[in-house]
């Protein structure tokens, strides 16, 4: 699905006047993915169709929420509640016991525009007992603009304000003219492709650790069960799932039990099951 | 818990003020780094150092590094947390803030989430102190 030229224009205008932000042409990928869940919450057939229902009858809630969806939650870099912390006190201490060939691989499954898998990969540097491990990290999104974006690892002021402590920032960018970009040793282990969850995976081996945050809530439950079966299928069996804050596999698919990591929805393949 | 502002344009003062009122801060505001030397002295005397400096760079009279460096100085003011709020951006000055002993960084232009975002990293943050789980 694309969302219609005028669907974007009602959209872009009421952002606009509510929020004073303006969203340029080529952010019809961000409003179509930022008002999915919103859309199927409200019971429409899809984004357009939502769109439609918001401008035949005035709503403020609605409006409010569209809003919202589209102003706040920018991607930001390491955020409390947010699986770093959980990262470099408890999974990375037991890979380093469970894995003899010092070797890790880290999957970003809905990456964006690069900040977690660069905050993975500068994690990974600045935790002492990986030192001298081989780190590769695959990121991968649905948007090929996004992919595009990310591999640029060129972040504006506003973005590297978002989250980023400045001793990282100095430790693990470089000034490039206006904008910030991730060191090439940040860089380094982290390879992009676009990809789309809900086909088939291509093959891309096992992973210790899969990042899958904020992106089930996109899809039906069929599809997230269909789409969680298949990362069980590529991580390894003594590995780690983190979720969004908000997202839980209970009730979606059983095989899977959280484990306690603050407010970090973390989530290992139940030992009767792997 | 209280913070200071330390800024020469009334305007930038006002616009940090505003997202650290919301934070349940009580803010006291200076024009520059001198002025904020005195306002600490001030309310170090009525036992209310302020937990919090957000601390522009370019000032008249006494910038902000200076200031920063003052403050490191004095081991009354040993708890309150400095945090740079400038438009100047060059690697090697955040270098120097934070060696200076700057804890945070934070780059004009800024939204009013991002200077939520690096309260959260100082652990300054309201609703995270009162029902902080992790």
């Amino acid at each position: 699905m694309t969302i219609a030229p005028d669907a974007f224009a009602y959209v872009r205008d009421l952002v606009h006047r509510e929020s004073a932000i303006v969203l340029e042409s080529g952010k019809e990928y961000l409003v179509e993915s930022r008002l999915t869940p919103l859309a199927r919450d409200a019971g429409a057939r899809d984004v357009n169709d939502y769109v439609g229902s918001l401008r035949a009858r005035t709503n403020p809630a609605a409006m409010k929420a569209v809003v919202e969806a589209l102003t706040t939650n920018e991607t930001s870099w390491f955020r409390d509640g947010d699986p770093f912390s959980a990262l470099r006190t408890l999974v990375f201490p037991e890979l380093a016991r469970l894995r003899p060939n010092r070797s890790l691989r880290i999957w970003s499954a809905a990456c964006s525009s690069g900040q977690e898998p660069y905050s993975v990969s500068m994690t990974v540097m600045d935790t002492p007992q990986l030192a001298g491990w081989r780190l590769e990290v695959v990121a991968s999104d649905l948007s090929e603009e996004m992919v595009t974006r990310a591999r640029a690892g060129r972040y504006s002021q506003l973005e590297v304000n978002r989250g980023l402590p400045a001793t990282t920032l100095v430790k693990h960018f470089v000034r490039e003219g206006a904008a910030w970009k991730v060191s090439p040793q940040v860089a380094a282990p982290v390879t992009f492709r676009q990809l789309n969850l809900v086909r088939p995976f291509p093959p891309m081996g096992r992973f210790d650790v899969v990042l899958l945050r904020n992106v089930l809530i996109y899809f039906d439950l069929a599809t997230k069960r269909d789409i969680l079966r298949r990362v069980r299928q590529v991580l390894a069996p003594d590995g780690f799932l983190f979720l969004g804050a908000a997202e839980m596999t209970m009730g979606v698919d059983d095989t899977w039990e959280r484990v306690p990591a603050g407010r970090s929805s973390m989530y290992r393949i139940r030992e009767e099951c792997r | 818990m209280r913070a200071l502002v330390v800024d020469d344009s009334r305007v930038m003062r006002k616009i940090v003020a505003r997202t650290l009122i919301e934070e349940g801060f009580d803010v006291v505001e200076a024009g520059d780094g001198q002025e904020a030397l005195d306002a600490l002295a001030t309310l170090t005397a009525a036992g209310e150092v302020p937990a919090l400096a957000c601390v522009d760079w370019n000032m008249p009279v006494m910038d902000g590094l200076s200031l920063v460096v003052e403050v490191r100085k004095q081991p009354a003011w040993r708890d309150v947390t400095l945090m740079m709020v400038t438009t100047e951006s060059e690697h090697s000055q955040i270098v120097r803030a934070l060696a200076a002993g700057a804890h945070e960084y934070l780059i004009k232009p800024f939204t009013a989430e991002g200077l939520r975002e690096k309260l959260s990293l100082l652990g300054l943050l309201r609703a995270e102190l009162d029902g902080a789980a992790w």
